[in-house]
C-alpha cells in the first residue's frame, strides 16, 4: 500500500495536497496497490473527495492538532507500520520537510526529497529529484524495503478520477507536544508562491517599493502571486517571503513573468523550472533573456502600464 | 549554551553544473567552493550573535567531509565558530550524513543544534529533521528568527499561510533560513585566530546509506526568446494567451 500524508493548510485541503494524492495513486497504480491518505486534525474539507485523485482509504487523527513535526512523525510512523505501507509521500512543502526526514529515520526507509516525477520501478526503485537548485536532476535509488518521497509542488499534474474515498479514523496514541505554539501571523487573501500557477516579480530594475504597482496590479488580474529578487527583499522593498532564487524560495509555475530582473544564474537557479518565462528588460543583453520563452526589451515603466491594459481587457475586467 | 552549528561544503553559487564518469559524479574541476550559504549566514552568524549577547555561549562546528573541507572549516572558524569537528568520511546519503552528525552531537551533549535550511547542490533540507529524530528532540524546521531566554527558545517558523511562533526547552534543533540574521564578512584578526582554533578530526561511525545516487540529467536546453516590440506590448499578451495559453 502506498501512504500518503495529506497537509492541512487552516484545515483546508490545498493543491498539493490534491497533487500528492495523484502521485500517491499513480505510484500505487505502478505497484499494483493501493493509495491511503493519512490526515492529522480538523478538516473543514469534505476528505471524501480525495477519492477524486486516486485514494481508497483516508485515515483521519483528529487528535494531532497542533503541528509538531516530532508528534506527526510518530503517528505517522504508528499508521505506516500497521497498515503496511511498503511506500510514503509527503509533499515537499513547509511541513513535508519538517516530517519527511524524521520519518525516514524512525522507519529506517530511505528518502528522496523534491522528487520531479514518478519512480521508476522498471529496475529497483528509482527516484528523479531536484539538484543545484533547478539546474539538474538526480535519479535516486532507494534501497529500503520501506521508500519515502517528498513530491515538489508545482511539478505533478493532477489526475482526476471517479471515486469518493472511505474515511476511517485511525486509532494511535498522539503524544503531548514539546512546542508550544505562542502566536500565528497569517498571511491572507495571497496565493501561496509555491502553489501558485503564475508568478509575477519584480527586481531591482523597478526603482523603488513606489512602484510596485506595476507588479501587483498585474498579479491580481492574472490572479497571480507575486515574488522579487534577492536585493528586493534584503533592502526590505518586498517581504522576505517573496524573495525566490537559489537561496530564496524555488518555484515552478506555468508562468514566471520577470520584470527589471537581471537573471543572474543565483536567480535563475530557483525559477528555471517554470514552464513559460517571460522577461522584461530594458538591457538586450540581460542573462535572463537567454533562459526566457517571451521577452520584451523595453523599460517597464512605459511596457508594464499597457500590458496591465491589454490583460484587463481580454479579462473584461 | 552550548551551540554546534552543521556546516557544509557546496559548489560555489556560479559554479557550472556538469557531470563526469558517464553522469555520475559532479564535475568538480576548477570549481570553487564556498560555506553552504544557509549553514553561513543564517545557521552560524545567528549563533556568533547569540555569544555575542551571552559570553558562556560555546560554537562547535560539525562538517562531514574529507580533508578538502578544511578551508571551508577554517573559513567559518574565522567568522566566529570556537573549534570545529570534521568526520572524516565522503557522503553517501542524508541519513548517512545526519548518523554521523548524531554522533558526535550525542557525545558533545548540545543545548542547541543548528542546520541550514537545506545545501544548495543536493537540496534536501533533510539533516536537521534526521538529527532530531535520531537524537529523539524537538525539531523547527525553517525558522526565520530565534531567540533564547535561559533554556526557553523562541522560534518562529515559516508555515504556508505565513508564520508561526513557536517556544520549546532546549535541547532543540533549528534549520535556519532567511530573516535569521545577515550576512558577515570573516575580519583580518577572525582569519588569523582561525588558524589556531582547535579541528578535531574524527573517524566515522559504521553506517549504511539507504540511498544511492544513480545518476544525474540536465534539463532540455530551451528554444530561445520570442521577442515582442516595445511598441506593442499587447501582441505579448496575446501570445501568452493565444500560443502559450497559459491565462
Ligand atoms: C551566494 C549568492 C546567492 C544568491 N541568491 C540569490 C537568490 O536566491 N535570488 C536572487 O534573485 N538573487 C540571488 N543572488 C543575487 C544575484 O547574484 C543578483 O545580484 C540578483 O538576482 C540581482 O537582482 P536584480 O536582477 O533585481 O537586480 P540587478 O542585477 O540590479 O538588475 C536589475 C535589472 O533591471 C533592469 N532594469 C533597470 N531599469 C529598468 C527599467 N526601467 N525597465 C526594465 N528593466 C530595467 C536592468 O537592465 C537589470 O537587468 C545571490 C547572490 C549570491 C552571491
Amino acid at each position: 500500500m502506498v501512504l500518503v500524508y495529506i497537509d492541512l493548510v487552516e484545515g483546508k485541503l490545498k493543491k498539493s495536497a490534491f497533487e500528492v494524492a495523484s502521485y500517491a495513486a499513480e505510484t500505487a497504480k505502478l505497484l499494483g496497490t493501493n493509495a491511503y491518505a493519512i490526515v492529522l486534525g480538523n478538516s473543514t474539507d469534505d476528505l471524501t473527495s480525495l477519492g477524486k485523485y486516486g485514494i481508497t482509504k483516508v485515515h483521519t487523527v483528529a487528535a494531532a492538532t497542533a503541528f509538531d513535526a516530532q508528534v506527526f512523525t510518530k503517528v505517522i510512523a504508528d499508521a505506516a507500520t500497521q497498515l503496511n505501507a511498503t511506500v510514503v509521500i509527503f509533499s515537499n512543502n513547509l511541513n513535508g520537510k519538517a516530517i519527511a526526514p524524521r520519518l525516514s529515520v524512525r522507519l529506517k526507509a530511505g528518502f528522496v526529497s523534491g522528487a520531479v516525477a514518478l519512480p521508476d520501478v522498471s529496475n529497483g526503485f528509482v527516484v528523479k529529484k531536484n539538484v543545484f537548485s533547478g539546474k539538474a536532476f538526480a535519479n535516486v535509488a532507494i534501497r529500503t524495503g520501506v521508500k519515502i518521497i517528498s513530491l515538489n509542488p508545482n511539478s505533478f499534474n493532477i489526475v482526476v478520477v471517479d471515486g469518493s474515498a472511505e474515511v476511517i479514523a485511525f486509532a494511535t496514541p498522539v503524544d503531548v507536544s514539546k512546542i508550544e505554539i505562542t502566536a500565528t501571523n497569517k498571511v491572507t487573501g495571497e496565493v501561496l508562491l509555491t502553489e501558485a500557477e503564475i508568478v509575477v516579480s519584480g527586481g531591482r530594475g523597478l526603482k523603488g517599493p513606489e512602484n510596485w504597482g506595476l507588479v501587483t496590479d498585474l498579479a491580481k488580474l492574472l490572479g497571480a502571486a507575486t515574488a522579487c529578487s534577492r536585493p528586493v527583499a534584503d533592502i526590505h522593498w518586498r517581504p522576505h517571503h517573496e524573495h525566490v532564487g537559489q537561496t530564496g524560495i524555488a518555484i515552478a509555475p506555468n508562468l514566471y513573468i520577470a520584470i527589471g530582473i537581471s537573471g543572474a544564474i543565483q536567480h535563475l537557479a530557483g525559477v528555471n523550472r517554470s514552464k513559460t518565462i517571460v522577461v522584461i528588460n530594458k538591457d538586450p543583453e540581460a542573462p535572463f533573456f537567454k533562459a526566457a520563452d517571451y521577452g520584451i526589451v523595453g523599460d517597464a515603466f512605459e511596457v508594464m502600464p499597457k500590458i496591465i491594459d491589454a490583460v484587463r481587457k481580454l479579462k473584461g475586467a | 549554551m552550548k551551540i554546534l552549528v552543521c556546516i557544509s561544503k557546496t559548489p560555489d553559487t556560479t559554479a557550472k553544473i556538469a557531470f563526469a564518469d558517464n553522469n555520475t559524479k559532479f564535475a568538480s574541476d576548477g570549481v570553487q567552493w564556498i560555506i553552504n550559504p544557509y549553514d553561513e549566514w543564517y545557521a552560524l552568524v545567528r549563533a556568533i550573535e547569540l555569544k555575542e549577547v551571552d559570553a558562556t555561549t560555546s560554537i562547535s562546528l560539525v562538517t562531514v567531509g574529507g580533508a578538502e573541507a578544511d578551508p571551508i572549516i577554517r573559513k567559518a572558524l574565522a567568522l566566529g565558530g570556537d573549534d570545529a569537528i570534521r568526520i572524516n568520511a565522503d557522503s553517501h546519503d542524508s541519513y548517512y550524513i545526519a548518523s554521523q552528525i548524531a554522533a558526535v552531537a550525542k557525545e558533545g551533549g548540545y543545548d542547541l543544534i543548528f542546520t541550514g535550511k537545506e545545501t544548495i547542490d543536493y537540496n534536501g533540507s533533510s539533516i536537521g529533521g534526521m538529527v532530531a529524530e535520531l537524537l529523539d528532540l524537538p525539531y523547527i524546521s525553517l525558522a526565520t528568527k530565534f531567540d533564547i531566554a535561559g533554556t526557553t527558545a523562541t522560534v518562529v517558523r515559516e508555515i504556508e499561510a505565513g508564520k508561526e511562533t513557536n517556544q520549546a526547552n532546549l535541547p532543540l534543533v533549528v534549520s535556519c533560513q532567511k530573516g535569521m540574521a545577515e550576512q558577515r564578512i570573516p575580519n583580518m584578526k577572525g582569519i588569523m585566530g582561525a588558524r589556531t582554533k582547535p579541528l578535531k578530526v574524527v573517524e566515522p561511525i559504521t553506517i549504511d546509506a539507504l540511498t544511492t545516487l544513480a545518476s544525474f540529467d540536465l534539463p532540455l536546453a530551451k528554444a530561445g526568446v520570442k521577442l515582442v516590440s516595445a511598441d506593442t506590448p499587447e501582441e505579448l499578451v496575446r501570445l501568452l494567451h493565444e500560443e502559450a495559453k497559459v491565462f
